[in-house]
């Protein structure tokens, strides 16, 4: 029996991709249509400030997923690339696009995220940000074009990452932070600082606790004015200071937005039949009983699948229930997170910050909450489970001293 | 089943490991070690998880 169900996903990125494959491997058998705001099929991300900034790369070496070919024919998927979503209308089952409508009976809200820029220097050549294909396009052009000083704006991990890229090149570079620590958020102020060190040894400068006040030149940057009042000269600046969920085109929609798209645990929004994954999707993790939005590959690909499948799906909805999991390479270490930081304690249990190699773990209450391995990947998934049985820190520290003790 | 890695792609991120423990192993020097090459149907649904779940699809199965 044909099902005359239509499924539309709205973002053709890694948890877009994900939501048209899950739908057909379930066995749906309706129209599925994919929609893109770029023009470019599906791609992987996480590559991007990675290896495809290295110099030895082919940048036309690109990082698509499946063929045009593939989605069309294998999957049955019409594509509706570089026509960007602008209004949702619910009542009508309705996505508006740049240039048409299309209409769904289920919905995958995968939009994704743009980067955050600075503003007030649009009029400046020389100032990039990195979440695209085209991006990275433009900004391995600007490091083959052998700058002499390199700012990166921001101590996140996409910073990190190009810095990274940068140094292998020989460039100099200097990374300005705005916060006390660097990778705060992410990994806690004590492992942020402690993984930070990577920097210092590969002749990286950081300097925190220090805001960019001005970035200045003629027409093309030439230099920051930070707000202690010092100035860094850059010919190339990279602007690394978070992204935000692409969410804008729900405005009066009637979808529930806070962050990003308020969801339950089952990936559904507060309309249904409407469903969100990735880095929009603000959902309840009934792992940790609460509410959060995780922009991690793994996070994309689960979520994208399961959101699918609960839209399509006649039997009862499932959870996410997930430890998140994150990786970033810099220089010739890999950095591997699991779970959540806290702020309330977290703990070397082998290794050292100084030696650039070390395990860490978060506590939160009397319960392990997350891990952090610096160039420990051995080590670092044999606490996945731990995390995802809600051991306790006791039980942890054991499990722990007998691992790194083999 | 049986497991096939692409050597080339496999960056022993490890999330094979943390999906199907009785297959796949990140060794000490860093290199996923695969532990049993062979899958029953009972495993099936794990195995799928842990191709889908790797981040530079590395692992896929065959007949």
């Amino acid at each position: 029996m044909t099902d005359d169900r239509r499924l539309v996903v709205v973002g053709a990125s890694l948890a877009g991709l994900r939501a048209v494959e899950g739908a057909r491997r379930s066995g749906f058998t309706g129209s599925v249509t994919l929609v893109g705001a770029e023009d470019h099929l599906p791609y992987d991300r996480p590559p991007l400030s990675k290896k495809f900034l290295d110099v030895d790369t082919d940048p036309a070496e690109r990082t698509t997923f499946r063929s045009e070919d593939v989605l069309s024919s294998e999957l049955g998927v019409e594509l509706r690339l570089g026509s960007p979503a602008t209004a949702l209308d619910v009542a009508r089952r309705e996505v508006v696009l740049a240039n048409g409508t299309v209409g769904y009976d289920a919905l995958i809200i995968a939009t994704g995220s743009s980067a955050r820029s600075l503003p007030g220097c649009e009029h400046l050549a020389g100032i990039h940000t990195l979440r695209t294909l085209d991006d990275a396009l433009a900004l391995r052009a600007a490091l083959d074009a052998r700058p002499r000083h390199v700012a990166i704006v921001g101590a996140g991990f996409i910073g990190s990452e190009i810095a990274s890229s940068a140094r292998s090149r020989g460039l100099a570079v200097t990374i300005l932070e705005s916060l006390p620590t660097p990778l705060g958020r992410a990994l806690g102020a004590e492992l942020g600082r402690a993984t930070s060190l990577l920097h210092e040894r590969r002749g990286t400068t950081l300097r925190c606790a220090t805001g960019v006040q001005a970035l200045e030149g003629n027409g093309r940057v030439e230099r920051l004015v930070l707000s202690d009042g010092s100035v860094v000269e850059a010919d190339l600046v990279v602007v690394g200071i978070g992204a935000t969920p692409a969410i804008g085109w729900l405005d009066r929609s009637g979808v529930e937005v806070a962050g990003g798209v308020l969801c339950d645990e089952t990936l559904a929004t507060s309309v249904p039949g409407v469903y969100a994954a990735g880095d929009v999707a603000e959902w309840v993790n009934p792992l940790f009983d609460r509410r959060m939005r995780v922009e991690h590959w793994t996070n994309a690909a689960e979520q994208g699948a399961l959101a699918a499948r609960n839209a399509l799906d006649r039997d009862p909805a499932r959870p996410y229930a997930a430890v998140p999991y994150f990786w970033s390479d810099w220089y010739d270490s890999r950095i591997q997170f699991l779970g959540i930081p806290s702020s309330t304690e977290s703990t070397v249990v082998t290794g050292t910050a100084e030696s650039g190699r070390f395990v860490g773990l978060y506590r939160d209450g009397d319960r392990l909450v997350g891990a952090l391995a610096v160039n420990h990947q051995a080590s670092i998934m044999k606490y996945r489970a731990l995390i995802a049985k809600r051991a306790g820190w006791d039980e942890a520290l054991d499990f722990a001293a007998r691992l790194h003790a083999a | 089943m049986r497991i096939i890695v692409d050597r080339d792609k496999c960056s022993a991120l490890g999330i094979c490991e943390s999906v199907a423990p009785d297959f796949f192993e990140i060794s000490q020097d860093g290199i996923m070690v695969l532990k049993e090459e062979f899958v029953t149907e009972d495993r099936l649904e794990e195995l799928r998880e842990a191709c889908d779940g790797c981040p530079t699809e590395a692992l896929s199965l065959a007949p």
